[in-house]
């Protein structure tokens, strides 16, 4: 009976002083103003180390810097986020790291908003702490479609790209232009696998015929195997999903094998800096789909200047994602006056958008998918290269519309 | 080889074959120096970081338990990796195949690249004429012998010690000749040693450690069993050679052409 009575005295003194601890927390931010600690957070959190640092990695800082002073620049006094501060953290591209990251983000380091995130599978951990802790996540890097369907979350939103989009650029136009028969090559893990599904759906839908997907170890070093089986079948395009050091591990012995004359290369997802990496020889006909391209008009290539000013490189699809993110959430910030998660997200929801990155841009309120133009480039040929990083040549925008397909109906806010 | 003469377990041989193809990138990219070239200055400059290597480090742990010396290979590995990534990033570096190897040839209904025909020979070739050192020369003899039985050898007044370095550094020379092979057909990047390591441990324990000849049968058994692996059942291709590793080390505890006295 005693001990019952001192267990009950000590739960009751944690709950009060729990419930002093969140009024504690809850006083400063009511007393000084709207924004919440006085400062606005921006918390960058992605592949500072490995296979993704170069097209994104520690240069997404250097653009998000951008989108701050360019906010700055034009609000000056008036700006509602006078305090704004970048913090950084690497997720090495695993699950779980990422999930401590951004528990450590929102809680200790009181970031406001998280982006980036490459890395499918550690873009859905950090979704589901944004969904708990009630704080905004916007992913830049990864391509999983499961953000907006089935995972989708209030608090979540997917600015730059998915696999939908990539297959519906790729496979639908490379269909359309006479590469009927495929064969497709894909490392057995969640993102090759998810790119598979997308891009037979696409060359399905546009009347072409799938004959092989061959699934391959990943990571993986040889692919003659692999290239030999895809071949047997005389397609028109052999499509490969696989990314980084694979990728070109792949292009190489496909143009060693000899496929280059005979059949059509898409490939699934390509980073410029992958083209940077191998040259654009290695790439000869390859046809993919880009969200974004530095060089494709006067208003791209200005930003792109300003950034070579800053990192000596070009920046990536994923950089100006991360610019155009970071800007459009600052924005958000100003129109609502304050950093309050719920009223940010009301903000952007069903928002039209034009800026650096997004052309015909619109935040989809039903799944917060944010989707844009996009472009179906082929990798140029070496004499039509005229300087550095001008590699790709843009064969046709894909308007937003037919680029993204309707909010999947497994999305439940 | 080092195995079989010092004793060290050398787990750095991925590394080694990742800088061999980094350095043929990095040279290429900064002095223009070709792929002939390469072929000769990359392993003389591997020969030196290994004699380096075994001077300043693996030298002082022989007398001990071969686990430290497998420790710091291993730790080498993990540190010339990231040093890698911190200097030249993750990204491959370019390398074309050289133009005189460029194009493909008909074997009835085989096509090949001139390339991989050329990978192969010159892999041969490296194999025979490490082959005859070994079994033909003064040098190979002493090295053989102090592999059969260092103790012995030095009672017979050969200086086993002297030979240590110089084969340790031909060793790591051979990885990075190997690498510089790869660099055409394969990514150029600070990873792209990884898998490597652990075939290549599966394919010196079949074909019995410290045993030339048996890390040539078994480089070509391996091969084959993944090649086919691959055609065949794909998800199976990497279990199978460690299926083939158990089966042998089941059947032949000390590998295919290995000795019973070194397992």
């Amino acid at each position: 009976m005693h001990r019952n009575k001192s267990l009950a005295l000590a739960a009751s003194a944690v709950a009060g002083s729990l419930v002093l601890a969140a009024c504690g927390s809850g006083g400063p931010s009511s007393g000084g103003g709207k924004i919440s600690d006085d400062k606005v957070v921006l918390g960058l959190l992605n592949d500072q180390s490995g296979v993704y640092k170069d097209l994104s990695g520690p240069n997404s800082k250097v653009a998000i810097q951008m989108a701050v002073d360019d906010y700055k620049a034009k609000y000056g006094d008036k700006a509602v986020a006078k305090n704004i501060e970048i913090i950084t953290a690497d997720h090495q591209n695993k699950p779980d790291i990422a999930n401590t990251k951004a528990q450590e983000m929102y809680d200790r380091q009181k970031a406001d908003i998280i982006l980036d995130v490459p890395t499918s599978s550690a873009a859905l951990a950090v979704a589901t702490q944004a969904k708990a802790k009630k704080k905004l996540f916007i992913d830049i890097g990864a391509g999983t479609t499961a953000l907006t369907g089935a995972q989708c979350n209030k608090y979540t939103f997917h600015w730059a790209y998915d696999t939908g989009m990539l297959a519906a650029g790729t496979g639908g136009a490379l269909v359309a232009d006479g590469g009927k028969n495929w064969s497709i090559v894909y490392p057995d893990y969640a993102f090759g696998q998810d790119m598979t599904k997308s891009f037979s759906a696409a060359v399905e839908k546009a009347g072409g015929t799938v004959q092989q997907k061959i699934a391959t170890p990943f990571p993986n070093d040889n692919f003659a195997t692999f290239i030999t089986k895809a071949g047997s079948t005389n397609p028109d395009v052999v499509g490969i999903m696989a990314a980084g050091g694979d990728l070109i591990n792949f292009i190489k012995q496909y143009n060693q094998a000899g496929m280059a004359d005979k059949a059509r290369l898409a490939v699934g997802l390509m980073f410029i800096t992958d083209i940077h990496s191998l040259g654009v020889e290695a790439f000869k006909n390859t046809v993919f789909t880009d969200a974004w391209y530095w060089n494709f008009d006067d208003q791209n290539r200005a930003w792109a200047d300003k950034f070579k000013e800053k990192t000596n490189t070009r920046p990536s699809f994923a950089h100006a994602g991360n610019y155009s993110a970071a800007l459009n959430y600052l924005e958000a910030v100003q129109a609502t006056g304050t950093d309050d998660a719920d009223a940010v997200v009301k903000e952007l929801e069903g928002k039209k958008i034009n800026d650096v990155f997004l052309r015909n841009g619109e935040v989809r309120a039903a799944d917060h998918n944010v989707t844009h133009d996009v472009y179906q480039v082929k990798v140029k040929s070496k004499d039509q290269v005229k300087e550095e990083w001008d590699y790709e040549e843009v064969l046709k925008t894909v308007p937003a519309s037919e680029a993204y397909a309707p909010p999947s109906p497994e999305c439940k806010m | 080889m080092i195995f079989g003469v010092l004793g060290v377990v050398n787990f750095s041989h991925g590394a080694c074959y990742m800088l061999g193809a980094m350095i043929a990138a990095i040279l290429l990219r900064d002095t223009g120096m070709t792929f002939w070239v390469a072929l000769v200055v990359v392993p003389l400059v591997m020969f030196v970081i290994g004699v380096l290597m075994e001077r300043l480090l693996v030298r002082w742990l022989l007398g001990l338990d071969p686990l430290y010396n497998f420790l710091l290979t291993f730790g080498l590995t993990l540190f010339t990796v990231d040093l890698m990534k911190r200097e030249y990033g993750v990204s491959s570096l370019p390398y074309p195949v050289p133009d005189a190897l460029q194009g493909r040839v008909s074997l009835g209904s085989l096509e090949l690249s001139v390339y991989q025909i050329f990978a192969a020979a010159f892999s041969v070739l490296v194999c025979v004429v490490v082959w005859l050192v070994l079994t033909k020369t003064r040098v190979g003899m002493i090295v053989r012998a102090s592999t059969e039985d260092a103790e012995r050898s030095r009672a017979l007044g050969i200086n086993v010690a002297r030979w240590v370095t110089p084969v340790f550094g031909f060793g790591i020379a051979l990885a990075g000749l190997a690498g510089v092979l790869a660099a055409p057909t394969r990514s150029v990047n600070a990873d792209m040693g990884s898998f490597f390591v652990i075939i290549l441990f599966a394919t010196v324990v079949i074909g019995g450690l410290g045993s030339i000849l048996g890390a040539v049968v078994a480089g070509f058994l391996v091969g084959l069993v993944e090649a086919y692996g691959q055609a065949y059942a794909p998800s199976y291709a990497q279990v199978l050679i460690f299926v083939l590793m158990a089966l042998v080390i089941l059947f032949r505890p000390a590998g295919l052409f290995g000795r019973e006295e070194t397992a």
